[in-house]
């Protein structure tokens, strides 16, 4: 299953190195990264998606977690988060098909970015299905660059990282 | 004020009185500082690795965090394994590596190597300094990371030019942190736990290196006692329970007591404190889980489910969370249990009958460091000799046994020795026990051993070979023994004399008790050399199945 985390960290020089080598360290691998400082710009805020059981969400949540750095980690639902990522597809054109090109990508709402006599550059956001039905569909006509950012993620309604500002002092948890 | 003279200044503050190290051009600085400072010792000692070492004796017999120094470059690679040590064992430890001029920085300018980098997967944190306002903060700050949660070590990389910057000094005060309150939650879970604990048919307690560092030793002692609970130690929880109490089983793991790993292995529920349940605790995880449920408790959030999935976690104060354990009167029924236990006991008892081996010889210097009006830290290298260690010599309290039990490294006792017995001072004095392997690793510190004149009693086992090494050559590569035997006689006790240091040879158990007994007598440094024909350490158990089927030899 696929996780999305956020984690808020102190923006200083070399903490991206210590969340994603712990990562490493761990031998969890991250399917996307993407990281920006936040407002206010004393924090920086990573988002990481990654597959795993629930043992690996719950060490990543914990090892994480555990850095000094680290004032925040958030693990999203699916069901009550955004996620998105932006994706640039450039794709060949020519006189006779370039208006079906342009329709699927009102479709999609993709926006044509930049146009040539021969191809096209399309902006497109949203989620990975999305982004997928998308350059299957323009497939045929010749897909000659994909760039994808990392994915981010946020909390619908009230709820915010900030919540989760405060690591606990105390951990306690019980399945009987 | 200078930046060095600051650092020094806030190194005073932080009650830091031994500094271990080695010098350099980029850490020249600060030893010039050092120089005019008469209320730090500093100890010269003749490799990085062996600085760091001696840092992480230091802090394991203070509690404090052991300090050590050395120059950017290979100085500073020098010290990774003693780094290494130190955080597998979560010794708090606060580093301190020069480094090129900021005006030299990412130019591959001579001696320039990216320690912070190196070092990142093996320190709590660290810090790589941009600006010298940043260098008092964060020497400050390290301190209070590397003792805080759980402890390790803590590196500052400095650069040159910012020990001659000009910086202020502001006095900060080391502010204990004080335990939140538990939460409710945390105080269902304790009870939850009591519950758990009193139905359980045949409860043991597993207690780790993290009572230690957590110095709950009278509560363990107190818990267990009030549910009559019987108490197997890690190789890092030796010491924590008194090897003499009735409830003690022994150390148990790889090569536990047999007595031991029956009792865990047949346990209903495993209480485990301080103890991060390392793969030569627990063998085979599927089979050291089954049938079993798990009490955690743990400093580290992330120690709980990490190797093991426990029933229920409890992470904080070791003291805290034991004195909520014992809040409730028990009605437990462990007689049955302690029917077989005692039987255990008396099966697997060893049978000491004085002849020339190395369980014999521990048994011995047991005996002898054991005595009234006695008091003895043991600090040991890696290999048979750590583990015959383990198992035969008996230690009552807290803070007399060292060994590197994460990292298992070879070199770490001769180091660790000095910085321990630099510590204790005359209050309790080091015995120290490698093997002819190990000693060579970091033996050039007999010269810091007889400079400083440390009444360190190193005792060699010659068995002329990596026996550790030999042992899993016989037992899983059908006894072809390849590099594991010196071939080779080199004369220890000439090499131990060279540094101005006694030595004897000894090549009969009486030899040894002549030579051990006019040791203790004598308050200086000495080298025991036990020549000895090679063995196997026994019990050893069988890593794919429970840690209660022993290899035979
Ligand atoms: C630095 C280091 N290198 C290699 C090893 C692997 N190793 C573990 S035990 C051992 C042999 C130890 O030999 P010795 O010190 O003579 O002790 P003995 O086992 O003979 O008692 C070796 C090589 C290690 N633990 N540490």
């Amino acid at each position: 299953m696929k996780h999305a985390l956020s984690v808020l960290v102190n923006n200083k020089p070399g903490v991206l190195l210590r969340v994603v080598g712990m990562i490493s360290r761990r031998s969890f691998n991250i399917d996307s990264l993407s990281v920006g400082v936040t407002q206010p710009p004393e924090y920086s805020r990573i988002t990481i998606f990654f597959k795993g059981e629930a043992y690996i969400v719950d060490q990543m949540i914990k090892q994480i977690g555990k850095i000094p750095d680290v004032t925040a980690v958030q693990l999203h639902n699916p069901k009550d988060a955004v996620y998105r990522g932006m994706t640039l597809v450039k794709v060949r054109t020519d006189d006779d098909n370039r208006l079906d090109v342009l329709k699927i990508a009102e479709l999609f709402r993709a926006h044509a970015v930049d146009v040539q006599t021969t191809t096209l550059i399309f902006e497109i956001t949203g989620q990975d299905e999305k982004v997928e039905a998308f350059t299957r569909l323009l497939a045929p006509y010749g897909i000659l660059e994909i760039i994808r950012t990392g994915q981010i993620a946020m909390e619908r309604g009230e709820k915010t990282i900030n919540n989760y500002a405060e690591k606990k002092e105390f951990y306690g948890k019980s399945v009987i | 004020m200078r930046g060095s003279e600051a650092v020094v200044k806030c190194l005073k503050a932080h009650d830091v009185d031994t500094i271990f190290g080695y010098p350099g051009g980029m850490i020249l600085p600060l030893f010039e500082a050092l120089r005019k400072e008469k209320d730090i010792n500093f100890v010269l000692t003749t490799h990085e690795q062996s600085a760091a070492h001696a840092a992480d004796g230091y802090a394991r017999a203070s509690g404090k965090p052991g300090v050590c120094i050395a120059t950017s470059g290979p100085g500073a690679t020098n010290l990774v394994t003693g780094i290494a040590t130190a955080f597998m064992d979560s010794v708090p430890m606060v580093v301190i590596t020069g480094q090129v001029p900021s005006t030299l920085l990412g130019r591959d300018s001579f001696q320039e190597t990216d320690i912070f980098g190196i070092t990142m997967p093996i320190t709590k944190y660290s810090f790589k300094l941009d600006r010298a306002e940043d260098l008092l903060p964060a020497v400050q700050e390290a301190f209070e990371i590397a003792s805080s949660g759980r402890e390790g070590p803590v590196l500052i990389d400095i650069p040159k030019d910012f020990f001659y910057a000009d910086v202020k000094y502001k006095e900060k005060k080391v502010e204990k942190k004080i335990d939140k309150r538990p939460d409710a939650d945390f105080l269902i879970y304790a009870a939850e736990a009591i519950d758990k604990i009193m139905q359980a048919e045949r409860p043991i307690v597993i207690a780790g290196g993290g009572v230690i560092l957590g110095q709950a030793q009278e509560e363990l002692i107190s818990f267990a006692e009030k549910y009559d609970l019987p108490v197997v130690s890690t190789l890092m929880g030796i010491g924590v329970f008194p090897n003499n109490h009735p409830l003690y089983m022994g150390f148990a793991g790889l090569h536990g007591r047999k007595a031991a790993n029956n009792a865990v292995a047949e346990a209903d529920l495993i209480i485990a404190a301080g103890s991060r349940f390392g793969d030569r605790q627990t063998g085979n995880l599927d089979k050291y889980v089954h049938n079993k449920s798990f009490i955690h408790i743990d400093i580290d959030p992330a120690e709980i489910d990490k190797n093991v999935h426990s029933s229920i976690g409890l992470a904080g104060n070791m003291k805290t969370i034991l004195q909520l354990l014992m809040q409730r009167t028990p009605v437990n029924n462990v007689k049955t249990w302690w029917t077989m236990l005692k039987n255990w006991q008396k099966k697997y008892m060893y049978n000491y009958d004085g002849s020339y081996d190395v369980p014999n010889v521990m048994h011995y210097i047991s005996q002898t460091i054991n005595k009234k009006n006695a008091d003895f830290a043991v600090v040991t290298d890696v290999g048979q000799h750590q583990m015959w260690a383990a198992q035969h010599i008996k230690r009552y309290k807290p803070r007399t046994w060292f060994t590197s039990g994460g990292l298992g490294t070879m070199g770490f006792g001769l180091p660790a020795s000095i910085g321990v017995q630099l510590y204790y001072k005359n209050k309790r004095r080091v015995v120290h026990i490698a093997g002819d392997g190990s000693i060579k690793m970091t033996g050039s510190e007999y010269y810091t051993m007889a400079a400083l004149n440390l009444p360190i009693i190193s005792v060699i086992i010659n068995n002329e070979s990596l026996g550790m090494i030999r042992q899993l050559q016989k037992v899983f590569y059908g006894e072809k023994y390849f590099s594991s035997e010196f071939a080779y006689k080199m004369d220890y006790a000439k090499y131990a004399k060279s540094f101005g240091i006694t030595a004897y040879n000894v090549y009969s158990m009486d030899d040894f008790i002549e030579v051990f007994s006019n040791a203790i007598e004598q308050n200086k440094p000495q080298v025991i050399i036990v020549n000895i024909s090679k063995g196997f350490v026994e019990p050893m158990t069988r890593t794919d199945s429970g840690i209660n089927t022993f290899v035979d030899f």
